[in-house]
């Protein structure tokens, strides 16, 4: 997936470091922290002093918005703006010490839907910043269709969210416009509820926000809100994505930046991660997706679209309850790299045996490889069957396999063998049989 | 156009991908094309000058180039650019390629260029009217004329798939593997395709379905399109528009791949970084509503789609398609060792660069020996003046007495009692920088001084900041009034014979200079034969890259070692005739100075 969402903490500093190139005329404080708990946040107030010198505003930093109605923005003790450094310390050590719930929708104010619990374990600390609410304006910029897009409204935080149609002026710019272009319709899209003192300012802001948008490899950016006090310029809450192949490009200009799990969801499986990892070191690729371990049917499935027509044949046939995991294997990998994968996946499907005392279902399917040496993978496949045979054979696992391509008669012989040897039960087709049948065959058995 | 390829397609790939381009040579052998799709390979890394593939049972050679330019230029023809370069490097070549212009269509492998370059470099393309396939495809095919790469895998399934002749149908997907099933579905229940393309799999590619589809409808060969969409984006909605607006009227049968995707939210990537729905609309069940709305055959599910190719296909009463002849790869064969591009003893009687030898041996033919050189070694028929200047050379270097190192060491081994050829090797091995090389230098550093301009006085300070004497300059006794004979009748023949002699002229106002400072030191026999060689050349036409490589070869050491073997010959000859003894150096000819070995 090449668009991954950043930490606001994040976003912030990589605006930041290139604040002078992209905002020249523009300050920012760059006052913020992020801390995972109180005492990190004290021992940050011993470098960055502005910590004990203002009073603070602090907020999980975990990709999701809506915290202020999820009531999780701290900028008030007795009254607003007097939160001192040890009452958020305190504030943060309460939050992140149980599982909260947090709702995604509302409806005005009422929730709605179901929440997401989990645990808060990291929190962005920024000074308050006294503003006008007609100092608050709101900007963001994407891709949609083959242009990039830039949203400005006059109206920031919750209430343009509430009316975007009305409030929103968008421009959409074809990937080949000048700078000069963008300027230039920037400057004549400014929203007209923009305070007429502020309209050069906020012109020149959002044209430097669209390029840096652009040359930052961004896919979304957004500000909600900023406050412009003349020159001065406060970003109170932004959301990130950033386009992760430009990754390479932007060693420099991205730093240390991290991609974490969103709040809610399932941190990922330690064989999930083992898979990842070896995805970024191999040019092949291998992907898994855990669904739902306990399920009956597998897949090692090889190749990106072929996996998916799998998965869609499996939801028709026997229903998603039955099935286990998404993945597929492609791009040529080695035999060591099929192993690797192949005994990820049998310790996975033999740690129980199925609920209703069914037998479990392997499909090693793939469509006729153009270049994939078919022997070879099922080479790997192979050594894994027989390191893994005793327990295959404990929780019971019929194996249908169906492929073509390179060698694949080698590849069939070869399975098939290996699995007769080791006494596990298999199936096994070439290009003859259509690429789903062996769902069918498996599901009707 | 209406055809993507055709059979005189010919591509530039970029990157010595070998298995990739053998498998495009295999089908070019089978379907008989008349020359090899693949032109020129760019291989910016390599030393090499061209790699070896099979064509059937023989071999042919595809030339390397370190670069998109220079492959361009030597191969003009070649309009399809097949960019194999990683994700790192393929927007570069790409944008260089579409800079060079001269490309129809540019075909890019790599997955996950960054989506901004990505976008850019398919757009820069769409405006040049070039059309890209890719990124993260394996390619496409128009069956019978050109298949890119590894599209249709091996020979064998192209041949199952009937991907070897053009039927009637038009594929386009997004998946490479699905395409390759496909095929094989679509020969399975209908008569093969026309032309197909899968347009790869990132979220921005260049040539999208519709682009695709719309060549296709204007393709008489294709009677009817076959799409496999998937999950994510909207490019089956323009598919949809074109069908409403009978831009296109051929049937189209169409399904998207990734309706499983309803059941998991947005943190489920299935299949590749273009395939994630970001609205009800993109997801595969609604944009199959849409296209079965709007008249596209749609089946019930994928399981269902090869009946639905046989019904339509069925209901057009295609007339069949005629099976052509091919070529059959064989199973077994061998990588030629060696290669040769002289001569020939294959046939009734041997040749020498095409010629059979009794057409250039006997006098009758008008031929001598510098004919032969100039066949064997240039595999060129040289003009009279040049074949009777190499005969020139080879006389005049052919024996210099019996004191020069080479002709000695011939003589004292013929002493030792060995053979012709032993004795000749001897003499042979002392040819080099110090002996006889002077011809190889001359040639190198007055070729250099004039490629860059150096007047005599600068060319001087060159050879002296190198710190060696400039050869081919300075005789033991000759000088200017005691010319070398030899010498004057080789410039003399040159006045007469060359075209033109402008090394020479530079080397003549170089020697003016040196023999000014002393009297000797004037343009020797191996300094004139280097330069007249070099003068030889430019007027026959060589670039000035050729002559340099024949300099680094050491043709010209070859002109001396060829002249000199007759000398040496006589030499050991010589000596075999007068029966003399082993010879043993007199030891009051040496210095003996010989210290004890110092303890360490």
């Amino acid at each position: 997936m090449a668009q991954k969402a950043i930490r606001e903490y994040d976003a912030k500093s990589i605006l930041a470091r290139h604040w002078n190139k992209y905002f020249p005329n523009f300050t920012y404080a760059y006052e913020t922290v992020m801390v995972q708990n109180g005492s990190e946040l004290t021992e940050a107030a011993k470098t960055n002093t502005w910590l004990n010198e203002k009073t603070l505003v602090a907020k999980p930093d975990m990709l999701f918005g809506k915290r202020g109605k999820n009531n999780l923005v701290l900028f008030k003790d007795a009254k607003p703006g007097d939160v001192s450094l040890s009452k958020a310390a305190s504030w943060i050590d309460e939050k992140s010490s149980s599982e909260q719930s947090v709702y995604f929708s509302f409806d005005g104010d009422t929730p709605t839907g179901e929440p997401s619990v989990d645990k808060l374990t990291h929190f962005i600390v920024e000074p308050f910043t006294p503003h006008e609410q007609a100092e608050e304006y709101y900007v963001s910029a994407t891709c949609v269709g083959d242009n990039d897009v830039i949203y400005m409204s006059a109206e920031g935080g919750m209430e343009v969210e509430e009316g975007w149609d009305e409030k929103v002026t968008e421009v959409a710019f074809p990937i080949t416009a000048t700078e000069e272009e963008i300027a230039e319709k920037i400057r004549a899209n400014v929203p007209a509820d923009v305070a007429d003192k502020d309209k050069a300012n906020f012109a020149e802001f959002c044209i430097g926000f669209f390029r840096a948008y652009r040359e930052l490899n961004f896919a979304y950016l957004e500000i909600n809100p900023f406050v412009m006090q003349g020159t001065k310029i406060e970003l109170l809450d932004m959301v990130a994505k950033l386009d992760d192949t430009a990754g390479f490009l932007m060693v420099e200009e991205w730093g240390d930046v991290e991609y974490p799990t969103a709040f809610g969801m399932e941190e990922k499986s330690p064989e999930v991660l083992a898979v990842e990892e070896a995805d970024a070191k191999t040019g092949a690729s291998l992907k898994l997706t855990l669904l739902k371990p306990e399920a009956r049917i597998w897949t090692m499935v090889a190749g990106g679209g072929a996996s998916v027509v799998y998965a869609d044949t499996i939801a028709d046939l026997a229903g998603i309850e039955d099935l286990a995991n998404y993945g597929e294997y492609s791009g040529g990998p080695t035999t060591g790299e099929t192993k690797f994968y192949a005994e990820t996946l049998l310790d996975l499907m033999t740690r129980q045996k199925d609920a209703k005392g069914r037998e479990k279902i392997l499909i090693i399917g793939g469509a006729i490889a153009n270049f994939t040496d078919v022997a070879k993978t099922f080479t790997g496949i192979i050594q894994a069957f027989e390191n893994y045979a005793d327990k295959m054979k404990e929780v019971g696992i019929k194996i249908y396999v169906r492929r073509g391509g390179p060698n694949y008669e080698k590849g069939l012989k070869d399975i098939k063998e290996a699995a007769d040897r080791l006494g596990l039960w298999i199936d096994v087709y070439g290009p003859e049989t259509h690429v789903t049948d062996i769902v069918r065959m498996a599901v009707e058995a | 156009m209406a055809q993507l390829f055709t059979k005189d397609t010919q591509a530039i790939f970029w990157n010595n991908n070998t298995t990739a381009i053998q498998r495009m040579l295999d089908y070019d052998y089978t379907i008989k094309r008349s020359k090899p799709s693949v032109a020129a390979i760019v291989a910016p890394t390599s030393g090499n000058k061209f790699e070896k593939f099979f064509y059937g049972s023989d071999e042919v050679m595809i030339p390397l180039y370190k670069t998109t330019a220079e492959a361009k230029a030597a191969q003009p023809q070649a309009d399809v650019l097949l960019n194999f370069a990683s994700f790192r490097t393929a927007y570069d070549v790409t944008m260089e390629a579409l800079q060079i212009g001269g490309f129809s269509t540019i075909m890019i492998t790599a997955e996950g260029i960054p989506e901004r370059l990505a976008r850019g470099m398919n757009q820069a393309a769409r405006d040049l009217g070039v059309t890209v396939i890719g990124p993260a495809t394996v390619g496409g095919i128009a069956p019978g004329a050109f298949k890119i790469a590894n599209v249709g895998g091996t020979i064998e399934n192209i041949v199952n798939s009937k991907l070897h002749r053009a039927g009637s149908c038009g594929l386009v997907t997004r998946s490479g593997g699905l395409f390759n099933e496909l095929s094989n579905i679509i020969a399975i229940n209908a008569d093969g395709i026309a032309e197909g393309v899968a347009i790869g799999g990132d979220r921005f590619v260049g040539s999208v379905f519709i682009d695709n589809l719309l060549r296709m409808q204007d393709n008489p060969e294709v009677k009817y399109m076959i799409l496999l969409g998937e999950v994510g984006g909207t490019e089956e909605y323009k598919v949809i528009e074109a069908v409403k607006s009978g831009k296109i009227t051929k049937p189209i049968i169409a399904w998207c791949i990734g309706t499983i995707a309803k059941y998991y939210d947005s943190g489920v990537q299935f299949g590749h970084a273009g395939a994630s729905a970001n609205a009800e609309a993109e997801t595969a069940e609604a944009k199959n509503k849409a296209m079965a709305e709007a008249g596209i055959h749609v089946p019930a599910t994928f399981n269902d789609l090869p009946a639905k190719i046989k019904e339509v296909y069925e209901s057009l009463n295609i007339a069949p398609i005629p099976e052509p002849e091919m070529n059959v790869v064989p199973k077994v064969r061998r990588t030629k060792q060696f290669i040769c591009t002289i001569s020939d003893d294959r046939g009734d009687e041997a040749t020498y660069a095409g010629f059979p030898i009794s057409s250039v041996a006997t006098p009758d033919t008008g031929k001598g020996i510098g004919d032969v050189v100039s066949l064997l070694w240039f595999k060129k028929q040289y003009p009279k003046w040049a074949t009777d200047f190499i005969e020139t050379v080879i006389k005049t270097v052919a024996d210099h007495g019996p004191a020069v190192s080479g002709a000695h060491n011939a003589k004292v081994t013929a002493r030792a009692g060995k053979s012709v050829v032993e004795s000749l090797v001897t003499g042979l091995l002392t040819i080099g920088p110090r002996f006889g090389g002077a011809i190889d230098g001359a040639a190198e550093h007055f070729k250099y001084a004039d490629d860059n301009g150096l007047d005599p006085k600068a060319f001087l300070n060159h050879m002296k900041k190198l710190g060696i004497p400039i050869p081919g300059i300075g005789h033991r006794i000759k000088s200017l009034k005691n010319p070398d004979l030899r010498v004057k009748g080789l410039m003399e023949y040159a006045a007469a014979h060359f075209p033109a002699t402008p090394l020479l002229d530079y080397a003549r106002t170089v020697e003016a200079l040196t023999t000014s400072k002393k009297e000797n030191l004037i343009l020797n026999v191996d300094g004139t034969i280097g330069i007249l060689m070099v003068d030889m050349w430019r007027a026959l036409g060589y670039s000035e890259e050729e002559i340099n490589e024949f300099i680094a070869s050491g043709t010209l050491n070859a002109f001396f070692i060829v002249g000199r073997s007759i000398g040496f010959i006589g030499h050991v000859l010589d000596e075999k005739r007068l029966a003399m003894p082993m010879y043993r150096h007199p030891m009051d000819d040496i210095l003996y100075d010989v210290q004890v070995a110092e303890k360490i």
